[in-house]
């Protein structure tokens, strides 16, 4: 027990939290687009899949991470694309178009894998860290949170820029009001379709990044149902955040914390189910909902089509 | 979210020519139905083709594993009982305008206290009631699970797809917890609970393979639809559902009716757990979790939330499923396929019912 709560210790466990928060906050903010937006994208767990398989098929045949993650993006954005058309041109229901796109992502990237690797599941070599000067010689927290792969900062970035885009740009205001009354939108002379459009490809490549995140930075390989569910923790995390990108990015993080607790528990030995800590960050945001659970705010017209003239 | 209620049936009633508008109605929506699902047939069998197997003989083998032969067809009406409770189950929530997505969770809990009583029940009473009050409690363990989201619901307005989401993930660990510490067989290797012995099961119907517990799912589906459409509780809920501040000004106690929608939608996925335990499997394994619930959802809104519509599709379903597993034993096709195959189905189904009712209204205008 005594080297439970060593420098070492805490540091591969703070990387770790880092390393399983990523694609957390890429799902969180990209779900937080759409539902902006007013289309409720359950399909983002099928785009985390496509960018995972795509994304760690890039990487390993082109030997370039930058090129795993761009094609893990394009996946993300192939099945945005679908979901773009049969849901904001088309109206379907949100719900069905959403699950269904989530069972054949993880059908298809299987089947996919299970013909093409599953001999021989082949890894990618360790990622290169971008080592930030000074700041990664702060004990604990400089190696876990200043030698990480560019992109994390990149990500982290994000939050930020999106935050700018959201209060500051004329798009962001487009998007708001497409989501809490696009009739008033359309009116403005601004097309409801392309706004949300926008938002719904936006979501496929900030989630096809995170799933290839996953497979490629976090795992190093790819295997069928790589995401196991964070796709619904992004749904969870941009509805927790009430439109603020900052609250997104302290979810991904906590949830981080707790996914990085399970394998550190496991490396030192301590024998609990994992599934106990598993249940830890659900029974935070639980608790915090029974105590502070107020109004939530969401956007009016989220999960409904919009149609012009409809009433 | 408003709910779209299907074109009655009965409205044309009066007409002369009601017999022949009721059979071409029937002719529609069959065509309606099976030509997307050929459609999707085909475009899976370039999936198929893509990955180098002959459709043509997979989903002969489908078709012959999951209908035709005889072990196949009982293992396939078998397969619908749990599905048909959570069908039933996710009717009245939707119905109602309420978006429980934590059936898997209920689910999973319902399962491993069916699993878990069951055993020491037999011990100390006939079978058939410790069959009954397994049920019972796994119905009462599911609407607990409920509880929370239903209330933060009903009295602080929290999003229930939230709240459902997280207490499905909490539900399959506490599940699994529940498995590996508290009720794990000390006989076996495995972390599993006691197994049920087969006698004490639910009875199989006749001399076949299939569990009584499709009658029971059966029911449950029918009763629910009849509820839902034909009596002042389900038209409340359907208020609900509809416009919630309608409902408030036309006197219903909202938050009250509310809470009895998730405890009968828990209830009945706690059922669906319970049946498939009591019923086929026996025990419950760790890590065991089917995800029925997530591919009934979509199922359920294609059904326009009809409880007989919704028998078809679940059927369909467990044909494409358990057909989908043989192959995966005997064809080499890994069993994700299916998944592929009723998502395309699925997609393809809500495309042909989108392009029907454009035409409709053309002709119309």
């Amino acid at each position: 027990m005594t080297g439970l709560f060593s420098e070492v210790f805490l540091s591969a466990l703070l990387f770790g939290a880092v390393t399983a928060a990523i694609p957390l906050l890429l799902a969180g903010l990209g779900e937080q687009m759409s539902e902006k937006a007013g289309v409720l994208n359950i399909g983002i767990e099928g785009m985390m899949l496509a960018g995972a398989y795509l994304g760690f098929v890039g990487a390993f045949y082109s030997g370039s991470l930058w090129l795993g993650f761009f094609t893990g993006a394009a996946g993300g954005i192939a099945v945005a694309l679908v979901m773009a058309l049969l849901c904001v041109r088309i109206g379907l229901n949100q719900i069905v178009i959403g699950i269904a796109l989530t069972l054949g992502l993880e059908g298809l990237t299987a089947l996919l894998h299970h013909f093409q690797f599953s001999r021989s599941y082949p890894r990618l070599p360790a990622v290169d860290v971008t080592v930030i000067p000074l700041l990664s010689d702060i004990p604990v927290i400089g190696p876990a949170l200043f030698r990480q792969h560019l992109i994390v900062y990149l990500a982290i970035a994000l939050v930020f820029a999106m935050g700018h885009i959201y209060r500051r740009t004329q798009l962001g205001l487009n998007l708001q009001a497409a989501g809490d009354k696009p009739a008033a939108l359309d009116v403005a002379g601004i097309d409801v379709m392309r706004t949300r459009t926008i938002a719904v490809l936006t979501t496929g490549a900030l989630a096809g990044l995170g799933g290839a995140f996953l497979a490629n930075v976090g795992a190093g390989l790819f295997i069928p149902f790589i995401t196991n569910g964070a796709g619904f923790l992004g749904i969870v995390l941009a509805m927790l955040a009430r439109g603020r990108p900052v609250w997104v990015l302290f979810g991904a993080l906590l949830f981080g914390v707790c996914l990085s607790l399970t394998t550190a528990m496991q490396v030192a030995g301590i024998n609990i189910p994992t599934d106990i800590i598993q249940m830890l960050p659900f029974l935070a945001v639980m608790i915090m909902l029974v105590l502070f659970g107020r109004r939530a705010s969401l956007p009016a017209a989220l999960g409904i089509p919009y149609e012009r003239g409809a009433r | 979210m408003s709910i779209e209620t299907a074109p009655s049936a009965g409205a044309t009633a009066l007409d002369p020519t009601a017999a022949v508008a009721t059979r071409r109605d029937i002719q529609h929506r069959l065509l309606m139905t099976l030509g997307p699902i050929l459609a999707a047939l085909i475009i899976a069998g370039c999936i198929l083709l893509a990955v180098g197997v002959d459709p043509l003989a997979y989903y002969g083998f489908v078709l012959e594993k999951g209908l035709l032969s005889p072990l196949g067809i009982q293992q396939t009406l078998t397969r619908m009982a749990p599905l048909l409770f959570l069908a039933a189950g996710l009717i009245v929530a939707f119905r109602a305008g309420m978006w429980n997505l934590g059936g898997d969770g209920q689910f999973l809990l319902g399962a491993v206290t069916a699993a878990a009583s069951a055993p020491v029940f037999v011990q100390i009473m006939p079978a058939w009631l410790a069959l009954v009050c397994s049920f019972l409690i796994a119905m009462v363990v599911a609407m607990i699970w409920s509880l929370v989201p239903a209330l933060l619901r009903a009295y602080q307005g929290v999003n229930e797809i939230i709240t459902t989401l997280m207490m499905t993930f909490l539900g399959t660990s506490l599940a699994n917890v529940l498995v590996k510490l508290v009720f794990r067989d000390p006989g076996t290797t495995v972390p599993q609970t006691r197994t049920l012995p087969v006698e004490d099961r639910l009875p199989r119907l006749f001399e076949t393979t299939i569990t009584s517990g499709l009658l029971l799912g059966l029911a449950a589906i029918i009763i629910v639809h009849l509820v839902m459409t034909r009596t002042a509780f389900g038209l409340k809920l359907r208020i609900v559902g509809a416009n919630p501040r309608a409902a408030i000004h036309s006197g219903l106690g909202v938050p009250k009716l509310t809470i009895a929608v998730f405890a009968i939608s828990a209830g009945l996925a706690g059922l669906a757990g319970a049946v498939d335990i009591l019923g086929v499997q026996g025990n419950v394994r760790a890590d065991w979790n089917p995800a029925y619930g997530l591919a009934v959802i979509p199922v359920v809104f294609l059904a326009r939330m009809n409880g007989f519509a919704a028998i078809g599709f679940v059927f369909l379903l467990s044909v494409l499923s358990i057909g989908g597993e043989s192959a995966a034993r005997r064809l080499g096709v890994p069993n994700h396929f299916t998944l592929v195959l009723v998502s395309i189905v699925l997609i393809v189904l809500a495309l042909a019912e989108y392009i029907d009712h454009r035409y409709n209204q053309s002709r119309r205008v």
